[in-house]
């Protein structure tokens, strides 16, 4: 049995952490993990992904197009990117605030996110829309959009744990001070 | 991470030193061990990759266990301390970490280090995953110290930066190793022609000898045909091992070849692999090493076995490999019905992301300072290797050029001596200065280069995430240490003109680019102020709306990511302003406020 996550988005938003979380909260279960994430010059500003890759008999923690059980988007065209990994039947968590590349600014571009939104309504059956820079603002933190993600993904059922795994494994990795911000990000719910 | 898991094998193999130069994706390598270091540990980032590996070299020589690690093009740098040490040798175990990068996702080139290992005729160890590359690298120095010579040690990306939950063993088992200390013997240290004629024969006999051993590696392996009467097979390593044996998941797979040891090649293991077969395809990343050395051992032993891969265009000869690309290569090969491509609804166009510099980033002020103050002159722009080489995008489009490390100072000389009406500048950063640009700035004294030198000073190795270097007065020991002053340096070679101003007091910076440049001869100017990662921002800057025209000017100029296009007007992104007040600096109608630097 195996289950294969991307999380995507846009350098600094989180992904990163959001990965470790779930390799870190699987590794506790005896869950075998495998991942992998963009590093270095794409970071910035630039498309970023992770591969995570639970279960036995795994070679690499790339899978091919068409595998993802999950897609956890932090933005709505980095989803449409890497829709094509999705299996069919696969579920996807997305956040709906765009975020704007210098290049498309510079030009004049009127992305708003909303076309990729539709476009992930028509084509995905399971599909999860968050409003991340409300729930963000309600929360009162910027930096909490990982969590709020977090928690959505695993309140869909896919990985085999519970946000009160997740939330043990997040209060051992982040400093004290941000444990209570990120506990009431993974339990956002509405 | 498989970097972690490297250093956390070096350990276990009873390293004593390791040093490197920051590089992606090797950078942490060293710096993990350095955060897992209990102590007995000597870790230090060198001033460059030819540093390290002499130091390195130094430290075997006493008996010690050392790791010198860099990426790819890094061992450029190092290639000359190699070149020698490869007929010297070592007496404890050494192991010089080279990550190569396919793609290139991170470099300037896709070399293949493995054709530096036949090159320096050192052994070469390639791993394919994370456990793998944790068990290899203790093996690696085991074979180091075993045959007295320096051993490669080369993963890509995707095993450097990919995680897995791996086997590790308890500290109990640590090896110890305790250095004999340096023995004096000149006609073991010194080279000299004879030596190297000498060591070249023993040479040359050991890797005959390595690669019967490695034959027999368990690393270097045949997974039998799941269908006996299939003639065809594949020939693997590294990363696309791991992709081959995804697509070969519950297929009537055929015969793989998984080389771990791609110098010296394991020539017996090859040669029965070979046998019966009449079509292999090899399935490698950057240059067919494998593929030329099966297609040798069939013209040998007059083997007729039809050879596929790269040169035969049956596997892209560029980039990286993917779970898709290989699992499309192997199954064109097999004559495999390839998984039809389902049609999907067109997606809407997608942005573009390309990197840019980061909000409030200094380097953009410094290049816009330069770009301001020479409007209308003819100038060209040496760039370098580092976070500044982003200020090549659109609208800054200040580096001309940009080559490899410390390059940009001595390409700006050579452009003025044909081009002497150019206003010459070559930028470089603060750790790119210590690693490889002084000598440039010796050469351009020297023989009166006409030139500014711009060194972007941000306190830091930004790009690969943050390394002390000699200017920062840290060290990877956590010592605090004098720093080296980029200005005494400079002033130490020649150079009379040396000025240091903050970018982000733009006015102050357009004027002194005016001032300096206009001087003659080789003058610099160090542009100070902190990468804007490492430091605590200030509030984000505040458009004020009814001064704000739309004239969009901040946005065209600057091109800062901080700054978006709302409903028609410029407004601030606040989860990214830094508060840096140049964009404030930059409005012709003083509509952006809220910021220290705004007047």
């Amino acid at each position: 049995m195996q289950t294969n996550i991307l999380i995507c988005g846009v350098g600094g938003q989180g992904i990163v952490l959001a990965s470790k979380l779930i390799a870190a909260t699987a590794m506790e279960h005896e869950i075998p993990v495998m991942s992998a994430e963009t590093i270095g010059m794409a970071q910035k500003g630039g498309s970023v992904f992770s591969f995570l890759r639970l279960g036995d008999d795994l070679y690499c923690p790339m899978f091919p197009e068409k595998s993802a059980d999950l897609i956890i988007g932090f933005e709505p065209a980095e989803a449409v990117r890497m829709l094509p990994f999705l299996k069919d039947g696969g579920q996807i968590v997305v956040n709906t605030h765009p975020i704007m590349p210098v290049t498309a600014t510079l030009k004049g571009s009127d992305y708003t996110g909303l076309e990729m939104i539709d476009y992930l309504k028509k084509n995905v059956a399971k599909a999860a829309f968050i409003d991340g820079e409300s729930a963000c603002r309600e929360i009162g933190s910027p930096k909490v959009l990982n969590m709020i993600m977090l928690g959505e993904a695993v309140r869909r059922g896919v990985l085999p744990f519970t946000i009160d795994d997740i939330e043990a494994t997040m209060i051992r990795t982040v400093k004290p001070q941000f444990a209570e911000l990120n506990s009431k990000a993974l339990r956002y719910n509405k | 991470m498989g970097n972690a898991a490297i250093a956390r094998g070096a350990i276990a193999a009873g390293l004593n030193l390791v040093s490197g130069y920051p590089g992606t994706p090797s950078t942490e390598v060293l710096e993990t061990a350095a955060k897992s270091n209990n102590g007995s540990l000597y870790v230090e980032w060198s001033v460059n990759e030819k540093a390290a590996l002499e130091l390195g070299a130094g430290a075997a020589y006493c008996g010690a266990r050392s790791m010198v690690t860099m990426k790819q093009v890094g061992l450029n740098v190092a290639s000359d301390p190699l070149m020698s040490l490869a007929y010297i040798g070592v007496k404890g175990g050494m192991v010089i970490l080279v990550a190569d990068d396919p793609g290139p996702i991170s470099s300037q080139t896709e070399q293949d280090t493995r054709h530096f290992a036949s090159f320096s005729k050192l052994p070469c160890f390639d791993p394919s995953s994370v456990q793998e590359a944790y068990d290899m690298i203790q093996e690696a120095f085991e074979f180091s110290e075993k045959y007295r010579t320096p051993v490669l040690f080369r993963p890509t990306t995707r095993v450097c930066h990919g995680y897995a939950s791996i086997e590790v063993k308890d500290e109990a088992e640590y090896k110890i190793n305790k250095p004999e200390g340096f023995v004096k013997d000149s006609s073991k240290w010194v080279i000299f022609p004879r030596l190297s004629y000498n060591a070249h024969i023993r040479i040359e006999e050991r890797n005959a000898e390595l690669s019967k051993v490695f034959s027999d590696y368990g690393r270097n392996f045949i997974i039998s045909a799941k269908d006996s009467s299939s003639r065809k097979a594949i020939a693997t390593h590294g990363i696309s091992y791991t992709y081959a044996m995804e697509a070969l998941r519950d297929k009537a797979a055929p015969a793989v070849l998984k080389v771990s040891t791609p110098f010296p090649f394991p020539e017996q293991l090859a040669v029965e692999f070979l046998k019966d077969k009449d079509e292999v395809l090899c399935i490698e990343e950057l240059d067919p090493i494998i593929e030329r050395e099966l297609i040798y051992i069939c013209g040998k032993y007059q083997l007729p076995v039809k050879i596929l891969g790269k040169l035969t265009h049956n596997v892209k000869t560029a980039g990286e490999n993917t779970c898709a690309s290989v699992a499309a290569d192997i199954a064109q090969f097999m004559g495999w019905e390839l998984p039809a491509a389902q049609p999907s609804n067109e997606p809407p166009a997608l942005p573009v992301r390309p990197p840019v510099l980061c909000a409030g980033c200094p380097h953009r002020a410094s290049f816009f300072a330069v770009k301001e103050a020479m409007k209308g002159k003819k100038s060209v722009f040496c760039g370098d290797i580092g976070c500044y080489t982003l200020g090549n995008a659109m609208p800054l489009d200040m580096v001309d050029t940009c080559l490899c490390m410390g390059a940009g100072v001595n390409i700006t000389q050579g452009i003025g001596k044909i081009e002497p009406d150019t206003n010459c500048f070559a930028f470089v950063g603060d750790s790119t200065f210590f690693a490889s640009a002084i000598t440039g700035a010796v050469n351009a004294v020297y023989n009166q280069a006409d030139m500014t030198l711009v060194v972007l000073d941000n306190s830091t190795t930004a790009m690969t995430g943050h390394q002390p270097h000699p200017g920062t007065g840290r060290t990877m020991m956590g010592q605090v240490v004098d720093k080296v002053s980029i200005q005494e340096v400079l002033k130490g070679v020649g150079v009379k003109t040396v000025e240091t101003v903050d970018p982000l007091k733009l006015d102050e910076a357009i004027e002194c680019v005016k001032r300096v440049s206009a001087e003659k001869g080789v003058k610099a100017i160090v542009f100070k102020s902190p990468c804007a990662v490492l430091i605590k921002g200030k509030s984000p800057a505040v458009i004020d709306s009814d001064k704000c025209t739309g004239c969009k000017r901040c946005i065209k100029t600057l091109g800062c990511p901080g700054i978006v296009m709302r409903d028609g007007k410029p407004a601030i992104e606040n989860s990214l302003c830094t508060g840096c007040g140049l964009c404030s600096q930059v409005c012709p109608f003083d509509a952006i406020g809220g910021v220290e630097n705004a007047d």
